[in-house]
C-alpha cells in the first residue's frame, strides 16, 4: 500500500488530482486520528479498475481548538457520511461540507469522544431523559470558504411546509433502530433525512482500551449476521502485525465457518427483504433453514450467532467431530431448498412487478457512494474482495463473483440467493479437504503488536469491511477504526429513494434490498 | 408453598427457578384476603391475559436475531399465545428490550414504555439490558434498563438461547396468572417506586 503525505492545505488539491487524473473513483475510508499533538485524517482510496491498488493520503492539523480541514464531499459521495462521522468523534469541521451536523451523537453532547483529552465523566453527559430537540435535527451547520474568507453558515433542512414523517428509531422494518425523516410530495418522497446513534456503543473508543483478545468480543457484536467475518478480520490483521500465520487447518476451518455464516446472513437478509413486502412465510423458511447452520456452529463452538470461535493465531478449539458430516447434509439441504425459495417468491408475478425497475443505482454511483457488497456488484461493479486480495482459503478454491448489470431491486434481491449458491460451493471443496494438524498457532499470553499502522480488508455478508488498527507497541490498541459497509448502503438509500416517482411505500422494499445492519453503522 | 394454577403446559411448578419470589408475591397480594366470586373472575380474567400477550416489536441489536428465531419453526412461540407482536405500543402488553439502550435511545424508550396500555410488563433480555454487558464501560451506553423503566423478569445471556426467551416468557405468565386483576393500576405505581436497580440483577425475578 502506497502511503502519501501532504500538508493541510494541498489535501483538497491532491485529493481532485487522484480523483480526476489517476482514477482514484473508491474512497475506501475517512480515518481521523487524534496524534496527541496534532489532529489528523487518513483517507483510503481506492480503484474500481484497478481494485488491489489502494493508496492513503494522510494530513495533519496542529490547531487543536479549532481544526479545520477542506471537504472532499463533491469528489466522493460517501465522503459526505465520513466526514461527519469525524466531525462527530474529533470536532474536525470540515469547510465546505454542507450538513456538518454530529452524525451518531445528540447535538447537545459535550465533548468529541474520540478525542484523547476527552472528559469522560458520566455526570459531563448524564442520561437524557427528554427527547433530541426537532429544531437540532433539523439545523444543519456549516463552514464555508469564499475568496479565504470564512463564513459560518446556518440552514434548515426542512421548510415550514413541508411534510414530514418520522420513520423510526422503533419500527420493524427499518431493520434496527434507524430513525429516517422523509419529505413527502404526497405519495413521492422528496428528501430523506437519515438520522443514525440510537445504537451507538462507542466501540472504537473502548477499543482502545481493551487488549487484543479482548477487542475480539465486540468485532461479533458489530455486524451481528457476519461476525464471524468481521472477527476474521481483526485476527488477520493482529497476525499480519505480529508476523505469524495460522496453521492450514484453521485457515480451511475459519473459511467454512466464513461461508457459513455469509449463508446464514443472506437468508436472514432475503428473508427480511420478502418480509417488508409482505411476504411472511418466507421469511420463516429463511429462519428454518438458518437453523440449521446454528446447530452446527453450536456444536463446535457452543454459541449460535456469536460464534466466538476466530482467535489470534488460529481457531479457539478444533471442530467438532460431526461437523464435517453436518456440513456435508446440510450443502443437498441447502440446494433443494433455494429451489424451492425461487418457486415460492422469486417467479411470484407481483414480487416482480414490485421489484422491477424501481430503485436504480447506477454502476458509478455505487462507486462514489462506496456501495461495495452484493448491492454494488448487483450494479455491476466488480468489488469482491475474496477475489481481489484473497485471504484464508479463496486462493485455493473456484467460484464465480456475481454481478448483476441493470442495478435495480430485483437484482440486488436475486444476487443474494446466487451467492448462497456459491457459498456452498466453496464450502463443498473445502470440506473434504481439512488438513489435519494443530488448529492454533501459539501465541503469547499478552500480545503487544508491533509499533505502526495495520490495515485488513475482507468481504462480509454486506461488502467490504475493513479494519485499521495504530499501535504503539502496548497491549491495548492507540486507534482502531472499523469501516463499515453498511454506513454507505443508507447514503445509498437516500440516493434510490430519492429518485423520481419513488413512492414511500417502496422505501421499506428499498431499505430490504439494501440489507443494511444498523448496529454495524453505529458501532 | 405451591402457587395454585400457574401451571404452563407440562411444565411442573419445580422445573422453574426462583419460585421464592412468586411465593412472595402472592403472600403479599392475598395479605388482606380474596373475595371468592371476584377472585374466580381473577382467574378466568388471568388465565386468558396470561394466554394471550402480545409482544411489541423492539429490538435495538443482536438480541433481536434471536427473537425472530424464537418466532421461527424451530422455536415456536405461537404455542404460548405470544406470536401477535404489535408494531404500535397501544395495542401491546408486554416490552421486550432486546439489545443495548444507548444515551439516544433512552428517551425514546421511557416514550414507548409510557405509551403501553396498562397492565403492561417489561421483559430486559441479554446482558445489555441487563446491566450494560459487554459495552459497559461505554460513554454513551445505559447500564441497565431498570434506570429508566421498572423490569419484570430478567433474561441474562449474550444473546440468550431461544429456548431462555421462551423460559423468561413463561415466567412471566407465571406472574401474570398470580396477579390480582381488579387493582392492578395501583399496584404498577407501587413497584415502579420500589424499583432498587442494585438488588434486581438476578436470573429471573418478579
Amino acid at each position: 500500500m502506497n502511503r502519501i503525505e501532504v500538508p493541510k492545505d494541498k489535501v483538497y488539491e491532491t485529493a481532485a488530482m487522484l480523483r480526476n487524473d489517476e482514477n482514484f473513483d473508491f474512497l475506501f475510508d475517512i480515518v481521523g486520528m487524534d496524534y496527541g499533538d496534532n489532529l489528523g485524517v487518513i483517507y483510503y482510496l481506492s480503484q474500481s479498475s484497478n481494485p488491489q491498488n489502494v493508496l492513503a493520503l494522510k494530513t495533519v492539523t496542529d490547531n487543536r481548538d479549532k481544526p479545520e480541514l477542506f471537504s472532499v464531499h463533491d469528489l466522493w459521495d460517501s465522503a459526505n457520511i465520513y466526514e461527519r462521522e469525524v466531525y462527530d468523534f474529533f470536532g474536525i469541521r470540515f469547510i465546505n461540507h454542507p450538513d456538518m451536523r454530529r452524525i451518531f451523537l445528540r447535538a447537545d453532547w459535550k465533548g468529541h469522544p474520540l478525542r484523547k483529552d476527552y472528559n469522560a465523566d458520566p455526570s459531563v453527559n448524564p442520561v437524557p431523559l427528554e427527547n433530541e430537540r426537532l429544531e437540532d435535527m433539523e439545523t444543519s451547520p456549516s463552514v464555508s470558504m469564499i475568496m479565504g474568507e470564512e463564513t459560518e453558515n446556518v440552514h434548515k433542512l426542512f421548510d415550514n411546509n413541508e411534510y414530514i414523517i418520522n420513520f423510526g428509531p422503533q419500527h420493524p422494518a427499518t431493520h434496527g433502530v434507524l430513525h429516517l425523516r422523509i419529505s413527502l410530495d404526497g405519495e413521492i418522497i422528496s428528501k430523506i433525512d437519515p438520522n443514525f446513534g440510537y445504537i451507538h456503543r462507542g466501540i472504537e473508543k473502548m477499543c482502545e482500551s481493551y487488549t487484543y483478545p479482548q477487542i475480539l468480543h465486540l468485532t461479533d457484536r458489530l455486524d451481528y449476521l457476519s461476525g464471524t467475518i468481521n472477527r476474521h478480520a481483526v485476527c488477520l490483521c493482529c497476525e499480519k502485525a505480529l508476523g505469524i500465520e495460522a496453521p492450514q487447518r484453521a485457515v480451511y476451518i475459519r473459511t467454512v465457518i466464513d461461508e457459513l455464516t455469509r449463508i446464514a446472513s443472506h437468508l436472514i437478509g432475503w428473508g427480511s427483504m420478502c418480509m417488508d413486502m409482505g411476504a411472511v412465510t418466507a421469511f420463516m423458511y429463511g429462519l428454518r433453514d438458518r437453523e440449521k447452520i446454528m446447530d452446527i456452529f453450536e456444536e463446535t463452538s457452543g454459541g449460535r450467532l456469536m460464534v466466538n470461535y476466530n482467535i489470534i493465531g488460529g481457531v479457539a478449539g478444533d471442530i467438532h467431530p460431526d461437523f464435517c458430516r453436518k456440513v456435508k447434509e446440510f450443502i443437498p439441504y441447502m440446494r433443494k431448498m433455494l429451489k424451492e425459495h425461487h418457486l415460492l417468491f422469486t417467479g411470484n408475478p407481483i414480487a416482480r412487478g414490485r421489484m422491477n425497475g424501481v430503485g436504480y443505482l447506477s454502476k458509478e454511483k455505487a462507486i462514489s457512494l462506496g456501495a461495495t457488497g452484493p448491492s454494488g456488484r448487483a450494479s455491476g461493479w466488480h468489488n469482491d474482495i475474496r477475489k481481489i486480495e484473497p485471504y484464508a482459503a479463496y486462493d485455493k478454491v473456484d467460484f464465480d463473483e456475481v454481478t448483476h448489470d441493470s442495478g435495480m431491486t430485483f437484482d440486488r434481491y436475486i444476487i443474494r440467493l446466487e451467492e448462497i449458491e456459491q457459498s456452498l460451493r466453496i464450502i463443498e471443496q473445502l470440506i473434504d479437504n481439512i488438513p489435519e494438524g494443530a488448529c492454533k498457532e501459539k501465541t503469547k499470553a499478552i500480545i503487544r503488536l508491533p509499533e505502526g499502522e495495520f490495515f485488513q480488508r475482507v468481504e462480509n455478508a454486506r461488502g467490504q469491511f475493513g479494519v485499521y488498527i495504530n499501535s504503539k507497541g502496548d497491549k491495548s490498541p492507540y486507534r482502531v477504526k472499523f469501516r463499515s459497509p453498511s454506513l454507505v448502503l443508507v447514503g445509498a438509500l437516500k440516493e434510490i429513494a430519492t429518485a423520481p416517482r419513488t413512492k414511500v411505500a417502496d422505501l421499506i422494499m428499498l431499505g430490504g434490498s439494501l440489507d443494511y445492519v444498523i448496529p454495524c453503522i453505529d458501532r | 408453598m405451591e402457587v395454585k394454577n400457574i401451571n404452563i403446559r407440562n411444565m411442573k411448578y419445580e422445573d422453574f427457578n426462583d419460585n421464592e419470589y412468586l411465593e412472595q408475591y402472592v403472600e403479599e397480594l392475598k395479605k388482606n384476603g380474596v373475595n371468592v366470586l371476584v377472585g374466580k373472575v381473577n382467574d378466568l380474567i388471568n388465565w386468558g391475559r396470561s394466554n394471550s400477550v402480545w409482544p411489541l416489536t423492539f429490538a435495538t441489536s443482536c438480541c433481536g436475531i434471536e427473537f425472530m428465531c424464537v418466532g421461527g419453526a424451530h422455536t415456536d412461540f405461537a404455542r404460548f399465545g405470544w406470536e401477535v407482536y404489535r408494531n404500535s405500543p397501544r395495542q401491546a402488553d408486554v416490552i421486550f428490550v432486546f439489545g443495548t439502550i444507548v444515551h439516544k435511545m433512552a428517551p425514546v424508550l421511557k416514550r414507548l414504555y409510557d405509551q403501553l396500555a396498562e397492565p403492561k410488563y417489561v421483559i430486559a433480555v441479554g446482558s445489555c439490558a441487563i446491566g450494560g454487558g459487554p459495552f459497559k464501560n461505554s460513554y454513551h451506553v445505559v447500564k441497565g434498563v431498570n434506570e429508566i423503566i421498572p423490569v419484570d423478569v430478567y433474561v441474562p445471556g449474550c444473546p440468550p438461547r431461544p429456548d431462555a426467551i421462551l423460559y423468561g416468557m413463561m415466567q412471566l405468565s407465571r406472574k401474570i396468572k398470580v396477579q390480582n386483576f381488579f387493582g392492578l393500576t395501583g399496584q404498577s405505581e407501587n413497584e415502579t417506586v420500589d424499583n432498587n436497580p442494585q438488588s434486581e440483577n438476578e436470573d429471573e425475578q418478579d
